[in-house]
């Protein structure tokens, strides 16, 4: 079938023209409009824009333009802007917000010829773990639909691994393209800050968000990122550094290659997590790779300190939506406060204030010091500390999460149970450097995430050793039942 | 009774002139329709960012070292948090505690001629807010975003400044700086120029200060004395009558010349300042600093220091000339148009000069309410009207008649000399014949003046240049009427 194939074998056959990219896209349509409505993945369906997308690009590849994604359809997360389309970020806030432009991401791809089906569920302003914040209800997990999804961008994993589209974007701020890619047993890829623009992406943590990619293998994510990455002069933070050809290296030789084993990330690992983990390290070791084991000893302490810089972060980011210029504005105001009030109160879901009222918390006169500069002074130490392993070793290695997909409503009582989740995500994000996770094997039926972090740009590197590992192992073709063929 | 001494600082914020604002691509220019230069960034839309324009930073730079102040290799750029309708993102993106000048200084002339020098502490870039809109709007207010963005250069001085008047003249000297380096326009109307007064009293001989109070929003120089002078008043009156000065902002009524409560320290916000995530330090390195230093312009010091060394002028007169870049290149082009064509050099002409430049041209540029640039008079058509009464064609008084019709029809000096006849009799015999006239029809003032009444000398050289139109040379009237009246023949 159609959707079982791989980005390069679709690509082959549009070449060939066995198939059109309005066949492909009407396939995935169809199986969207049949499959979603269990899993609660999407927010906005465009099928309209993606015919008439995927017609421009049978008409490009026509008049011969070539290219890997051209007719290849996506799913946006629905954190990036897309012009003259709805762009909610999951909140009731911006239920009514048609974006007036597209996101740096967005034009990219679409100037890849890459046609956009629809706009991922995902976390209230890309605020959680689980895709339970969403106004438009939590996302259900494919393996398992009593399970969540793993977040925020748990409409994109979850409609990768179900095969609603060959690939979806994502963001990660704390491991919000890796949890979601290990809880559904797809390729996530989040890439070095700074890698891919941020521009036109909904902020929710300045500092810590990138843009990235869920697909069925890492084979398949090397082009998307091809496409998305590259310096933009409209993001401030994005690196003017060269691209480098992913695909070109995704078969060298792992043979010498140094795996850098984090102690913090072994201690107190539960012990059938920990066997896939050892299991895939003993792939890399056959593929000629040797490890060693490192330690980061302030890596314990990124979750604290993540809560205190991405809810700083985001108290002022959010501050824009105040029922002025755009998105929900409460009814009938008495006054300004009123509306402010109101619209916030009435527009926010109850974690995104949490996290308002946190970082307000944190950066207030008197507490500054105490959290946001001693967060910032932790940050630099673990950057530090990464930046040390990675004079030893070329990657680190892993789990991506503690634990496979729980219940759906499990831990939404308890925020720091659920921030746990992050545990072992976030040190790549408070460094800014580039991680992977990758399905490594199954505990109770479920799918677990093997995760790869390597020094800032070496994304190539990180998809060369994940397609290995899956050429080795296969994990990733598993797909949940119902879902294949 | 005590003597009390005012204290005062300034916060001037001078609206930088670059094309488009600090983090946008946004046009900057004043009076267009609401709304009509806001884009996406200045309306902070979902997922824009900004992207810092180079051009301010060029120009934060060219201030510092105009006033020789630190240009800090690094800055950093910081949210100052607020919820207000005329701030779109609910936060001002400003520099907090690594502002990109630091640490200089401006001499100022006080009223007794002294020299003082004010230190500036900081200058720093910021964005401006929009502007909410009250008037001619039923039951709403609007909101006008077309300022919002515009960069902002937030030049912070020491409280060095001791009366109103001394900080009129500081910032009437920064008015003149900022628009010889061409970063200002200066327009105060417009708010391109506007400042903040911190004011505060203390008993003279006390090292510590009272406590200060700060006046928002002063856009005129005479609203800053009014509103220092009213805001000293009061806080003396009130220590005087047993009271406390309160900390707090309060806003200058121009209608009702006083300052009312705007908030207190208390109700005032905690900004929550934290570096912007979305920008990166700025960066100077030294190559920067020395292109932009390259760029300087003589500054107003070095060109009355100039004046005064180069055409012996006073200090006054240096301190006139140049105000502006432009009043000084006219004053130096007339001085330049009449030293080609006179013999030699000399201080005298660049003191007539002088005088033209600071009377006759500026008070005919005031009548007609125009600018040394749209001068009907050029300097060279001003230079050929001084070099006839260099030359003795025509008298000093004359030349201001000249002056008008040149104004007026804008012709040289030379043509409306020659058409009117307004050339000089400098025949000694011509003057001799009209002098001999005058006394003969005269004989009782004769005869006063040599008993010794020596005032009605000035009689009769008025009588004589009444009948010569005053075309009588001066000098060569005063000797032979002097002769003549001592009853030489």
């Amino acid at each position: 079938m159609l959707h079982s194939l791989s980005i390069g074998e679709l690509c082959n056959a549009l070449v060939r023209k066995e198939i059109s990219s309005v066949e492909l896209t009407r396939h995935y349509l169809a199986r969207i409009e049949r499959l979603n409505p269990a899993l609660n993945a999407l927010i906005t369906v465009t099928a309209d824009e993606a015919l008439a997308g995927a017609a421009e690009a049978d008409r490009r590849r026509a008049a011969g333009e070539k290219g890997p994604l051209l007719g290849i359809p996506l799913i946006h997360k629905d954190i990036f802007c897309t012009d003259g389309v709805r762009t909610s970020c999951g909140s009731r806030m911006l239920d009514n917000f048609i974006a007036p432009y597209d996101a740096t991401v967005v034009t990219r791809l679409k100037a890849a010829g890459a046609v956009m089906l629809a706009k991922a569920n995902m976390d209230e302003f890309a605020m959680g773990s689980s895709n339970e914040t969403s106004y438009y209800g939590p996302v259900k997990n494919p393996w398992d639909t009593r399970k969540v999804p793993g977040g925020s961008s748990g409409g994109s994993a979850a409609a990768t691994a179900a095969r609603l589209a060959p690939f979806a974007t994502g963001t990660d701020t704390g491991g919000s393209i890796r949890q979601p890619a290990a809880l559904t047993g797809v390729t996530g890829l989040k890439p070095t800050y700074g890698r891919v623009s941020r521009y036109g992406m909904v902020a929710f943590a300045s500092s810590l968000d990138q843009a990235g990619v869920f697909a069925r293998s890492a084979a398949d994510a090397a082009p998307v990122l091809q496409a998305m990455a590259g310096f933009d002069p409209r993001d401030s933070t994005s690196i003017d550094t060269p691209v480098p050809d992913y695909p070109a290296t995704l078969d060298a030789p792992l043979a010498g290659l140094k795996i850098g084993l984090l102690r913090e990330f072994f201690e107190g690992l539960e012990a059938r997590n920990s066997t896939l983990i050892h299991d895939a390290i003993e792939v890399y070791r056959g593929l000629g790779a040797t490890t060693v084991e490192v330690s980061l000893p302030h890596l314990p302490l990124s979750v604290p300190t993540y809560y205190v810089v991405a809810p700083a972060e985001c108290s002022s980011n959010l501050s824009r939506f105040d029922g002025v210029r755009f998105g929900y504005r409460c009814e009938k105001p008495k006054d300004l406060n009123d509306l402010y009030e109101r619209s916030r109160g009435e527009g926010f879901g109850a974690e995104v204030k949490r996290r308002i009222m946190t970082g307000t918390y944190v950066l207030s006169a008197g507490y500054f010091d105490a959290y946001y500069l001693k967060a910032q002074k932790v940050r630099r130490l673990i950057t530090d500390e990464f930046r040390a392993a990675f004079a030893q070793v070329d990657l680190l290695i892993g789990p991506t999460t503690p634990t496979p997909a729980f219940d759906i409503g499990a831990k939404m009582d308890d925020p720091v149970t659920m921030y746990l989740n992050d545990i072992y995500t976030i040190g790549a994000n408070l460094a800014g450097l580039p991680g992977m996770s990758l399905p490594c094997g199954f505990i109770d039926g479920l799918p677990m995430g093997l995760q790869l972090i390597g020094p800032h740009f070496s994304e190539a590197k990180l998809l060369n050793a994940a397609h290995r590992f899956q050429q080795e192992t296969g994990w990733h073709k598993h797909t949940p039942g119902g879902y294949e063929p | 009774m005590t003597e009390w001494e005012i204290v005062i600082g300034l916060e001037i914020h001078a609206q930088l002139a670059t094309r488009s604002k600090i983090f946008s691509g946004s046009a900057t220019a004043y009076g267009a329709p609401p709304n009509s230069q806001a884009n996406l960034v200045d309306l902070a839309y979902p997922g824009v960012l900004p992207v810092l324009n180079a051009e301010a930073v060029r120009m934060a730079v060219k201030f510092g070292l105009s006033i020789n102040a630190e240009v800090a290799r690094r800055s950093v750029f910081a949210r100052k948090n607020y919820f207000y309708p005329d701030l779109p993102k609910g936060y001002q993106i400003s520099q907090y505690e690594l502002p990109i000048v630091k640490t200089g200084s401006l001499a100022i002339v006080l009223e007794d001629g002294t020299v003082k020098t004010i230190g500036v502490t900081r200058a720093h870039l910021e964005e401006d807010a929009g502007k909410s809109l009250h008037e001619g709007l039923a039951h709403a207010s609007g909101i006008d975003l077309n300022r919002a963005g515009t960069p902002l250069l937030e030049i912070v001085s020491e409280p060095d400044l001791r009366s109103a008047k001394d900080a009129v003249a500081y910032m009437k000297k920064m008015h003149t700086l900022v628009r010889y380096l061409e970063i200002c326009d200066g327009n105060m109307q417009e708010g391109s120029f506007r400042c903040d007064a911190n004011v505060s009293v203390r008993p003279r001989g006390r090292e510590k200060f009272g406590t200060r109070v700060e006046i928002k929003n002063l856009n005129s120089f005479r609203f800053v004395e009014k509103a220092i002078q009213y805001e000293a008043a009061r806080q003396i009156e009130l220590l005087e009558s047993g009271g406390t000065v309160v900390q707090e902002t309060r806003l200058y009524d121009s209608d009702k010349h006083e300052t009312r409560s705007m908030r207190s320290k208390e109700e005032a916000n905690d900004y929550r300042y934290f570096p912007d995530p979305d920008l990166l330090p700025v960066q100077i390195d030294e190559p920067f600093i020395a292109a932009v230093r390259a760029t300087l312009p003589e500054l107003p010091d070095d060109k009355a220091a100039r004046f005064t060394r180069e055409f012996a002028l006073s200090a006054y007169d240096a301190g006139v000339l140049s105000a502006s870049r432009e009043l000084g290149a006219y004053f130096e082009a007339v001085v330049a148009g009449v030293g080609a064509a006179a013999a030699q050099r000399d201080n005298a002409h660049a003191k007539l000069a002088a005088n033209w430049v600071m009377g006759e041209l500026s008070s005919a540029l005031n009548r007609d309410n125009l600018e040394i640039g749209a001068s009907r008079v050029t300097p060279e058509a001003l230079a050929g009207l001084l070099l006839r009464i260099i030359d003795g064609t025509i008298s000093g008084k004359i030349a201001k008649d000249v002056f008008e019709a040149m104004w007026s029809e804008g012709k040289p000096a030379d043509a409306i000399i020659e058409a009117k006849g307004l050339k000089q009799i400098t025949d000694s015999g011509a003057i001799e014949g009209v002098i001999d006239s005058v006394i003969a029809a005269n004989p009782r003032q004769l005869a006063d003046y040599r008993s010794g009444k020596d005032k009605l000398f000035g009689f009769f050289v008025g009588q004589v240049m009444k009948a010569t139109d005053g075309k009588a040379n001066p000098a060569q009237l005063n000797e032979l009427l002097k002769r003549k009246l001592g009853g030489a023949s």
